[in-house]
């Protein structure tokens, strides 16, 4: 049935060559952990994809019992983390993945860097993959706040106040994050859309130019 | 068999290719549920909280008639996510032979608040429409002072009754049901 609803689809929008074009994709040998086990290091750019997926899977879930509210906030994670069924579990998932896409990420980055890959032509690359990194920060920065428990609030009132302390802006760009001059309900609305918002279109933007540019120009050569 | 060695590809059980199809499939699926299976878990957490079913007194036998419904206001605990509060309910109460029949005032067509005949300062009277007590604003739906539909208009059922428990003739209420007469 599926095969005739599929054939159905392709008569009218001829849709094979589209997904043929990246399963016949051929991976190249240097790439290739089945060659030659070293070339694992190749998949951390994968990984760190795939981990990202996680990330904003656990993360539309928890969206479900979450409530970006001072008097809610804490009292919904607690909820999620000890009455909802697998709660510990789904924010373990987001908690967790948090550090392993900066862990990820970072392989990934030393990997380019030790193979040179990031030199001419794909120098655009690179920079696109320090925006992604930036990106990154800033979901860990602004995730850190939403269980409004004590870790959370002291850790942003510090975060706030380095962003505070570049000369000349800083002040604005302090009063910018936290909505104001102390840390409250608005700073956890402004982060908690940041977080939720903001980032996932900026990254989702920027993954995009990323995997278009390495299918553009192939991956970079053997050593 | 063919002289090149190679076997059509009938004859093949399961060929190289398909072979590579399934085990990648596999393997894919088997991440993907991994990731899955806890997140759609969690999500269907409110299907195994129950409201409990709770009795809470709301006064005398005697405080009721055979005549007429009398509106009833009381509260009951409950629990709304990680918040604790009271909720207030409201309930129509008629004596009827001996029993008590504690109707809710929710219409059983799409759920609006049913209006029983009362007078300006809230006593109940006899109702100007006949047999027809009860009123709904919404659809024009109507029930007699026992929540008896008129089948003719929108609501097909008769409105939901409390629960009833009668101890030393104080009346408690329980949760709401549907009637299965
Ligand atoms: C969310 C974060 C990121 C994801 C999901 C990601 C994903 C990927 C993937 C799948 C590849 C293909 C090759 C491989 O897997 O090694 C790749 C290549 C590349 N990435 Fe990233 N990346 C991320 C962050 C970064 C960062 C932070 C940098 C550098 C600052 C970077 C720079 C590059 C470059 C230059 C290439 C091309 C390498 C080549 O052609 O050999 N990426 N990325
Ligand atoms: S809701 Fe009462 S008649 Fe429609």
């Amino acid at each position: 049935m599926f095969a005739k609803m599929y054939d159905w689809i392709d008569e009218r929008l001829n849709i094979t060559p589209i997904w043929r074009d990246i399963a016949d994709y051929e991976v190249p040998a240097h790439v290739n952990p089945a060659n030659k086990m070293s070339a694992f290091v190749y998949c951390f750019g994968g990984l760190t994809f795939l981990i990202i997926v996680t990330q904003i899977l656990s993360g539309m879930f928890l969206a479900l019992y979450y409530v970006p509210d001072i008097v809610n906030a804490y009292k919904s994670v607690d909820y999620i983390t000890n009455e909802v069924l697998l709660g510990n579990i789904v924010r373990g998932m987001h908690f967790w993945g948090a550090s392993l896409v900066i862990i990820m990420m970072f392989l990934h980055m030393l990997r380019v860097f030790f193979t040179g890959s990031y030199k001419a032509p794909r120098e655009l690359n690179w920079v696109v993959g320090v925006l992604i990194f930036l990106v990154v920060m800033a979901f860990g920065f602004t995730g850190y706040l939403l269980p409004w428990d004590q870790k959370a609030y002291w850790a942003t009132a510090v975060g706030t106040n380095i962003a505070g302390s570049v000369p000349i802006i800083g002040p604005y760009i302090r009063t910018l994050l936290v909505g104001g001059d102390t840390l409250g309900a608005l700073t956890l609305t402004r982060f908690f859309a940041i977080h939720v918002f903001f980032l996932p279109a900026f990254l989702l933007v920027l993954l995009a130019a990323h995997f278009y540019m390495i299918r553009k120009q192939g991956i970079s050569g053997p050593l | 068999m063919r002289e090149d060695g190679v076997r059509p590809t009938k004859d093949r059980g399961l060929t190289r290719r398909q072979f590579l199809t399934y085990a990648l499939g596999g393997t894919g699926a088997f991440m993907a549920a991994s990731i899955l299976a806890p997140l759609v878990t969690f999500s269907l957490d409110p299907l195994r909280r129950t409201s409990g079913s709770r009795f809470v007194e709301i006064g005398h036998v005697n405080d009721f008639n055979e005549d007429f419904p009398k509106l009833v206001n009381f509260k009951v605990n409950r629990t709304d996510g990680w918040n604790q509060g009271e909720a207030t309910m409201t309930a129509w109460v008629i004596r009827k032979g001996g029993d008590i029949l504690a109707m809710s005032p929710r219409c059983t067509h799409l759920g609006c608040q049913v209006a029983g005949s009362v007078d300006a300062a809230g006593n109940p009277v006899p109702s100007a429409d006949g047999e027809w007590w009860f009123h709904c604003p919404c659809h024009g739906g109507r029930f007699t002072k026992y929540g008896i539909n008129d089948p003719t208009r929108p609501p097909q059922r008769p409105l939901d009754v409390y629960e009833v428990k009668v101890e030393n003739g104080k009346v408690l209420l329980g949760s709401i049901h549907q009637r299965t007469v």
